[in-house]
């Protein structure tokens, strides 16, 4: 995955739906993609946090991003999906997104940074936006998503 | 050479041996005389320094080397082990444990030579009058055979004359010399210095047999490949070859300091009695016949070494004088982490086994039968896997007497510790954990707890203050006390610095009950010694034991009686990773329950609940028992009718109890504890999850943080 990233500054992300806008998640953090399931809720933990689930044996916790990003509450429908992102620094977490569209190549001048100053809550999340065949796409900065400690 | 590989067997076997010197050195202290304790040290202090020599540590050999050498003398009476040396002994250990610790850091040993403890090491050893003696001969092992040597001239150098033949090896010499071939003995004596010498000697072993064949060594070959010589070993070779030659090829072998070698000649043959195995034949009969009697004499006082000859290639008979070999493995940790994941994993599928044939409407009786035959086999297979896991707390609490006669001495104070209960076991995580906490609570109640001589006196006391150590099992728990008979915990005290620290307000502390203030011991930054000692008292003691043991899963309570002393009392559970747990139902959710805190289950009609200071309680055989309803704990609405009877779990935490309400019971089983990863680790009342036979995830309450 880290040549993949090397080799001539090529990304690819995974392009996923919260209400209407789209966003990417980068595939090499991903570690599954799995259908809606039972969420075991957990009392007493911030309210994106939405409980933990059985990944082959491990209990992994799973979060809301709309919850995060300040976005109406979930939706969930068969669509919907969670997926496992493994991070460096907060280890595995699940995220419930609406749903998974496609995974995308993007090269670096595809890519617009963004600037910080932006008032809206849920652009704080955003790492850059992606221009794909003539949509949009706000590249998720998942370290700003999950959270290091809950 | 690459020893790296060798580092952790290295460090683990340095730390038992330097635990192992401290409690034979304490035990020195209380009978100088005692024998076998002095071999045991020196036994000990020549092992490490062999494992540092190997692994290329010069500081740490040198330093142990001295001490050997003072221990050797100790050993052959020329030194009388005397208080000060005590000290300076200990001084060593500290030095070496110090050595350890930054090898076990920095795979180096740091710069620190520890002169000043070498000289002093050095001048016990020229207190006495055998300075000569100790230069010449560092190393005891061989001192007695070095004295043979000088004043045993000849036979000394030459000590293939020593050598036992058995029949079999009289015969295929006589059957030699038949042949014309020519018959050596040989003496091969290792420099000093040399580190491998069981390498060393397979080279010459390698070397002489290119040259011809080696009949007979002393020790057996075994014995030198397991390096259990001192410095030099002895052949008979049969050669068709000059004995230069094959002279010469040994010493061709590095670090070897001599090699000496003459016409081995069949006469002088000393044949050992044969006493188990009857003579047969007529050829060897011969030889006992022609056999001179003074080299039988001669070979009397080695005697350390024939039974190892006697073991040389007759294989027929018993081999003797070998110590027993340990029959154990050494495993990584990691390993059986492994086993116990997968064990957890066979449990996980079991209980899904087990629901899926419950849900099919008990179709065949058979399917039954196995699965409950599986179920017994897993749960024998998850004690095993505890079992091998488990260790002695022994590990962990040899080093305390030394370190209370450490503190004695700082502190002014005498005091003697008793401990019992050292071979209770628990998980080798848990083992690894405990040691800081119960060293804080020692060194507490040692500072903090126990009066001064003085005052003791005054208070009718012996002088002599106690602390006990004692650990037990007791149910699924593991309890570990640490007692004294000192001061106890000053409630007065206790509760006016936490005013002063503005942990409470005077208000709080007019209502806190004896216990409640007691408690507050546990506060971060809280310290009652009036004066800050190096011993205790930066106030980071007794949070941090709460915490540690809190994150084994354990609890500690305090028990004190002004003037009388106090108890510190740990529970640790047994196992850590399967627990047999009651599952229940609260508003549609599942949660599992320890089976180890569960007291009993009520049914309760509604009419018996009372209000007590406005909290609920039940009135049971007795006692008054607070009810926590679970579902508002959990903020989850009951699904069950307000008028109906409560079902509540009775659970306990040392003598304190609580009634769970819950909505259902749903029943026994046993599950993995799981961790939930570091984002809900929050939750205090949540102690893990599980995952259940259909693959669903339930909470695990832990009834201690409830109470």
């Amino acid at each position: 995955m880290e040549e993949l990233k090397t080799v001539g500054e090529i990304m690819q992300f995974i392009v996923i739906k919260l209400g209407d806008e789209q966003y990417g998640i980068n595939i090499r953090y991903i570690d599954n993609i799995l259908r809606m399931q039972n969420i075991t809720r957990v009392p007493k933990v911030a309210p994106y946090l939405k409980g933990v689930i059985n990944l082959r044996g491990e209990v992994i916790p799973v979060m809301s991003v709309r919850i995060k990003m300040g976005l109406p509450v979930d939706e969930i429908t068969k669509s919907s999906r969670i997926i496992i992102l493994k991070m460096e620094q907060q280890g595995t977490i699940g995220v419930i997104v609406d749903e998974v569209k496609e995974v995308v190549t993007l090269d670096e001048t595809q890519i617009e940074k963004v600037s910080y100053d932006s008032k809206d809550e849920k652009d704080n999340f955003i790492s850059g936006i992606g221009k794909y065949e003539g949509g949009l796409i706000s590249l998720l900065d998942l370290n700003l998503v999950v959270p290091e400690n809950a | 050479m690459d020893v790296s590989q060798y580092l952790e067997i290295f460090l683990d076997e340095t730390n038992e041996h330097l635990q192992n010197l401290n409690t034979q050195i304490l035990s020195l202290e209380q009978e100088p005389d005692n024998m076998d304790t002095i071999n045991e040290i020196f036994r000990a202090a020549h092992s490490l320094k062999g494992m540092a020599g190997t692994m290329g540590y010069k500081r740490m050999q040198n330093l142990t080397h001295d001490m050997e050498n003072v221990f050797s003398e100790v050993r052959n009476g020329n030194i009388k082990v005397k208080a000060n040396m005590i000290d300076i002994l200990f001084q060593c250990l500290d030095a070496l444990e110090e050595y350890n610790t930054n090898i076990r850091e920095s795979a180096d040993e740091g710069t620190n030579d520890n002169e000043p403890l070498i000289k002093q090491l050095n001048d016990i050893l020229n207190g006495t009058d055998t300075e000569t003696a100790n230069t010449e001969a560092p190393v005891t092992e061989t001192k007695e055979e070095t004295k043979e040597e000088t004043s045993g001239a000849d036979n000394g150098a030459k000590k293939w004359l020593d050598i036992k033949l058995g029949e079999s090896e009289t015969n295929v010499l006589n059957e030699a010399q038949k042949q014309g071939k020519k018959i050596y003995g040989m003496t091969v004596k290792v420099q000093e210095s040399c580190i491998l010498k069981a390498a060393r000697a397979f080279l010459v072993f390698k070397a002489i047999e290119e040259n011809g064949e080696i009949i007979v060594s002393s020790p057996s070959a075994q014995d030198i490949e397991d390096e259990k010589f001192d410095l030099d070993f002895s052949l008979i070779v049969i050669s068709d070859g000059s004995l230069d030659e094959i002279v010469k090829a040994a010493k061709g072998v590095s670090e070897i300091e001599e090699v000496v070698g003459d016409v081995y000649s069949v006469d002088k043959i000393a044949v050992k009695e044969v006493k188990e195995a009857p003579v047969k034949e007529e050829a060897v009969k011969t030889e006992v016949a022609t056999a001179p009697v003074t080299e039988q004499t001669v070979a009397a006082p080695t005697a350390e070494r024939t039974p190892a000859a006697s073991a040389g290639k007759t294989d027929k008979k018993p081999v003797s004088g070998k110590p027993v070999v340990n029959r154990t493995v050494r495993v990584d940790i990691e390993k059986l982490d492994t086993l116990m994941n997968l064990v957890s994993e066979l449990i996980i599928a079991k209980n899904s086994l087990v629901s899926a044939s419950g849900t099919e409407s008990n179709a065949n009786s058979e399917v039954h039968e196995q699965i409950e035959y599986l179920e017994s086999v897993t749960t024998s297979l998850h004690e095993s896997v505890m079992k091998v896991r488990m260790v002695p707390i022994e590990s962990v609490v040899t080093k305390f007497p030394r370190m209370i006669r450490d503190l004695s001495k700082k502190l002014n104070k005498k005091m003697e510790l008793y401990m019992s209960g050292e071979e209770t076991e628990l998980d080798r995580t848990v083992v690894d954990e405990i040691g800081d906490p119960l060293m804080h609570l020692l060194r507490n109640s040692a500072d903090h707890g126990l009066e001064s001589a003085e005052v003791r006196k005054e208070r009718g006391k012996p002088e002599v203050g106690s602390i006990f150590l004692d650990a037990y099992q007791d149910g699924n728990n593991v309890v570990i006390e640490v007692r004294d008979d000192g001061n106890g915990i000053d409630t007065e005290a206790v509760k006016n610095k936490a005013i002063d620290r503005g942990v409470i307000t005077p208000e709080q502390a007019e209502i806190m009950s004896e216990k409640e203030i007691i408690d507050l011991l546990f506060n971060a930054g809280f310290s009652t010694a009036k004066v800050v000692s190096d011993v205790s008292g930066r106030g980071v003691g007794l949070d941090v034991v709460k915490s540690k043991i809190e994150a084994l899963s354990g609890e500690v309570e305090v028990k004190s009686k002004l003037g009388e002393g106090s108890t510190w009392i740990i529970r640790l559970p047994l196992t850590l990773a399967i627990i047999q747990a009651l599952m229940v139902d609260i508003g549609n959710e599942k949660y599992a329950i320890s089976l180890g805190s569960i007291q009993t289950i009520e049914d309760i009609p509604v009419s018996d609940v009372k209000l007590v200071q406005n909290k609920e309680v039940i009135h049971l055989r007795g006692s008054v028992i607070p009810l926590i309803r679970l579902n508002e704990i959990l903020d989850i609405p009951s699904k069950k009718d307000p008028q109906d009877n409560l079902i509540v779990v009775i659970v306990k935490k040392g003598d304190k109890l609580a009634g769970l309400v819950i909505d259902e019971l749903i029943g026994q089983q046993e599950i993995v504890i799981k961790s939930m990863g570091k984002y809900i680790n929050k939750c205090k009342i949540i102690s893990g999850a599980t995952i259940l036979g259909d693959g669903e995830v339930a909470l695990i309450l832990d009834a201690n943080a409830l109470i």
